[in-house]
């Protein structure tokens, strides 16, 4: 989890700790920042309907029946799945539909 | 779909109120549900919510006011089953969160001496319905 949001203009390198992202070839911490994508994921709560969830999942992501049933699945057995991820902006366009679908969702990079 | 006269008031009512408690008082807890948060991290979440606030209460006000217009349809158009959808949705979060709906608290019915059997029975409804669309507007797979 970063500390802070992501700057995209920003020249300075900030804070990415040794060994925790490896790579081949050097680059500068935004870079590795960059590198690391965003993931949405989709919290279990006691309103929403399984099937609405299932069709929110096919809707909104274009995933097959039995893919939206497995991640649904996923959330109320376990209370939660990454339905989504990509870049920071993906992402939230993706929590912002979830969130306008009354679906419980957050985003954090991976 | 046809909705039986009680049940057409009944949804039109909700969605109105709902509607109107949106301009009222949107900071109101009972409706955080509807506004949850996208980040962890403050500062990041304060931007979300600058930019997606007014759209998303803007998309709620839209699919509400679709429901209580089309409520006496036949037919739905793709968009409008999309708006009910959504508004169904919002009206069992926000009706959800007041009642404090759990997983099980259906589980044996609903107790008609319990103080709020009315507003349970509102929300069984609400759920019934919702689950009735999804079934009809579901793709294969």
């Amino acid at each position: 989890m970063p500390s802070g949001p992501v700057r995209h203009n920003q020249g300075m390198s900030t804070t990415v700790a040794p060994g925790e992202v490896q790579v081949e070839q050097p680059r500068g911490a935004d870079d590795l920042r960059y590198d690391r994508p965003w993931i949405v994921i989709v919290w279990n709560d006691p309103i929403n309907l399984m099937s609405y969830v299932t069709l929110v999942f096919q809707k909104l992501f274009g995933y097959s029946k039995a893919k939206a049933t497995q991640l649904m699945l996923q959330v109320h057995n376990e209370g939660k799945a990454v339905v989504s991820s990509g870049t920071r902006e993906k992402a939230e366009h993706d929590v912002l539909r979830l969130h306008a679908h009354g679906l419980w969702a957050t985003m954090r990079q991976d | 779909m046809r909705l039986p006269a009680e049940e057409q008031t009944l949804l039109r009512g909700l969605a109105n109120e709902l509607r109107t408690e949106l301009d009222a008082v949107p900071d109101d807890p009972s409706l955080h549900r509807l506004f949850p948060p996208a980040y962890d991290d403050e500062r990041d979440e304060q931007a979300y919510r600058e930019l997606a606030a007014a759209e998303l209460l803007d998309s709620r006000r839209r699919s509400l006011d679709v429901l209580a217009r089309t409520v006496g349809q036949e037919r739905l158009d793709a968009g409008e089953a999309d708006a009910w959808l959504r508004a169904l949705n919002d009206l069992r979060l926000a009706l959800g969160t007041r009642l404090d709906v759990q997983e099980d608290t259906f589980l044996e019915g609903i107790d008609p001496d319990h103080p709020s059997a009315s507003g349970l029975a509102v929300y069984a409804y609400l759920s019934w319905l919702q689950e009735q669309l999804v079934e009809a507007v579901s793709p294969g797979a």
